[in-house]
């Protein structure tokens, strides 16, 4: 079976909002559109939107880092939304486990927004159905593109390639090697979700250099001091 | 979580219709027991469910308001139906149109007098239309009262309403004022139930005020499983959010707050605190001992007006854990 995911890497994400503005230009467009936005030019601007980035502090000043973090549907392999939905409007595809609102079905009662923990379900303001991130279904099921454009906008978007996009039920796919070389982990894994959609934690990258890695003992550049073959063999003679 | 008032009608509209309709089953049953006397069939049985069943249709009105769009109700609400085996709002959908009918077919079957017996237990028990159509209704009552609560105490991610003391609220505070409200309708015609309704009004008045006082204790203490260490993954003590994604709001930030300051949702706590429990049972106990006809039905309207603000508080109270990902507009 297949469970198509976004992996998302904290240590790559710069947060430009990239994915968020491609999502809503290829959904607002597309099956899922339109995303309305409401007063956009007023003080209080509202929206449908699949897709956040959003901003967190992680320590105390001055260690402190920012995380970047894009918030959007998890498709949870056991998501709570589908079976509260009174009408059978939310439903996961049995063929890549993507989980859907029909919009013709869809009565607004937003109580499949009310059993989603991570808050991904907005409620559109004119067609007042809920909408969801659908992983550009539209996308990634169109036959006619070129297989390499057969990903998601916001993944085609990120300009730091930290959206990977893939089965994680096939083990030998990129997100799934990447989940588990990479420390991959799921939000709120209290409720036993399963969300699909992993990410993958900061991570510091060092390499510890120590000086005699940095100079060779008997460079021959080294014209001012006695040749260390003098003193006898060293380790760099042995090895060779 | 912020409180819709179509919701907040619906609940208490359906919870007082029937428990009223519960209340004139019973005081039909005790009749037949020869505990009370008989009382008229269409000036009490079928008024009386014709005010249960006003209420109901007033619940369904304000539910219909509840949908994205009204017209929904007309074009799609009929799929809400299909999903009984894992919704429980299906599951209500289901209960409370069937609870209706079994309502209108008790006030068409007292009404029109289809109350000779059709067969009679020992000699002593006759059972007619009105007996077999009444307890049908009132295992539907409480179906209807289990499937409406359970929508809330289902969400297991919302745990102040994650347990089994919400279906006890719903069902007692249900009871509680479809009694109440027996009372005040058997003043109101001049039926000598007020006495006993009072009291069951009282007794159910009382447990109610049990059982929400254990959950609002539950609730003060509750420790939530969600934290913003578990929202985004990251492992450190100290995480702040500086930005939402965003400067204006979004269904996020209307649906899932209340927006109400703490002093807001401490005077609706004591107002409700005064409204449902206290008042009623003084004026119930007040019109026994003066035997006013109006006390009752002003301990009705307190007490409904009282559950108006008990419902917005049971939202206001509900904390979910989305909000932990909005918590700086920004």
């Amino acid at each position: 079976m297949t469970q198509l995911a976004l992996v998302i890497d904290l240590n790559v994400c710069v947060g430009c909002h990239a994915c968020v503005t491609s999502c809503k230009e290829w959904n607002t467009s597309g099956w899922a559109g339109p995303m309305v936005d409401h007063r956009p030019y007023d003080p209080d601007p509202t929206g449908t939107f699949f897709n956040r980035v959003q901003m967190f502090e992680v320590g105390q000043y001055p260690n402190t880092e920012t995380v970047h973090f894009p918030k959007s549907c998890l498709h949870c392999e056991e998501p709570p939304c589908v079976p509260v939905c009174p009408t059978g409007a939310s439903y996961k595809r049995k063929d890549n486990g993507v989980v859907l609102v029909d919009y013709d079905k869809c009565i607004g009662c937003k109580y499949c927004s009310w059993a989603c923990p991570y808050g991904v379900r907005e409620l559109d303001e004119q067609q007042k159905v809920m909408k969801k991130c659908t992983l550009c279904i539209d996308r990634i099921t169109d036959q006619s593109l070129p297989e390499k454009e057969r990903r998601p906008a916001c993944v085609l978007a990120c300009p730091t390639n930290a959206r990977l996009f893939g089965d994680v039920h096939d083990p030998d796919s990129e997100v799934s090697v990447t989940i588990r070389e990479n420390g991959g982990y799921q939000l709120m894994p209290e409720w036993g979700t399963q969300p699909a959609n992993h990410y993958l934690p900061r991570r510091k990258t060092r390499i510890q250099i120590f000086d005699d890695e940095l100079e060779r003992a008997d460079n021959p550049l080294k014209k001012e001091a006695p040749l260390p073959a003098a003193e006898g063999e060293t380790l760099d003679d042995v090895a060779y | 979580m912020h409180p819709a008032f179509s919701v907040i009608f619906l609940t208490t509209l359906i919870g007082a219709g029937q428990g009223l309709f519960m209340a004139l089953v019973t005081g039909q049953v005790y009749s037949l027991a020869n505990l009370l006397d008989p009382q008229d069939s269409v000036t009490f049985y079928a008024t009386g469910s014709v005010l249960a069943l006003v209420l109901l249709g007033l619940g369904l009105v304000a539910a219909v308001f509840h949908l994205g769009k009204p017209s929904y109700f007309l074009t799609r609400a009929w799929r809400g139906i299909t999903q009984w085996r894992t919704s429980w709002l299906s599951r209500e959908l289901l209960a409370l149109p069937a609870f209706m009918l079994m309502v209108a077919l008790y006030a068409g079957t007292h009404y029109f007098g289809f109350t000779q017996p059709w067969l009679v237990v020992k000699g002593q028990l006759p059972i007619d239309a009105t007996l077999v159509l009444g307890t049908l209704g009132v295992l539907l009552a409480v179906v209807l009262f289990v499937c409406t609560a359970m929508i809330y105490a289902s969400l297991r991610f919302l745990q102040e309403w994650h347990t089994a003391l919400t279906v006890a609220n719903f069902i007692l505070f249900g009871l509680a004022s479809g009694f109440t409200l027996a009372a005040a309708f058997s003043a109101w015609s001049g039926v000598a139930l007020v006495g006993f309704y009072g009291v069951w009004a009282v007794i159910f008045t009382v447990l109610a005020a049990i059982t929400r006082g254990w959950s609002m204790y539950r609730n003060a203490r509750i420790k939530h499983k969600s934290t913003l260490q578990t929202a985004i993954g990251i492992r450190h003590t100290k995480i702040r959010q500086k930005s939402m994604g965003f400067m204006g709001g979004s269904f996020n930030t209307r649906e899932f707050f209340h927006g109400a300051s703490v002093t807001t949702v401490r005077a609706v706590r004591l107002f409700f605190i005064l409204m449902v429990f206290l008042v009623p049972i003084v004026m119930l106990a007040a019109s026994n001992a003066l035997e006013s006809a109006y006390l009752p039905m002003l301990a009705f309207v307190a007490q409904y007006v009282g559950l108006m603000a008990e419902r917005w508080y049971f939202f206001a109270e509900a904390r979910h854990p989305q909000n932990l990902y909005y918590q700086s507009v920004a």
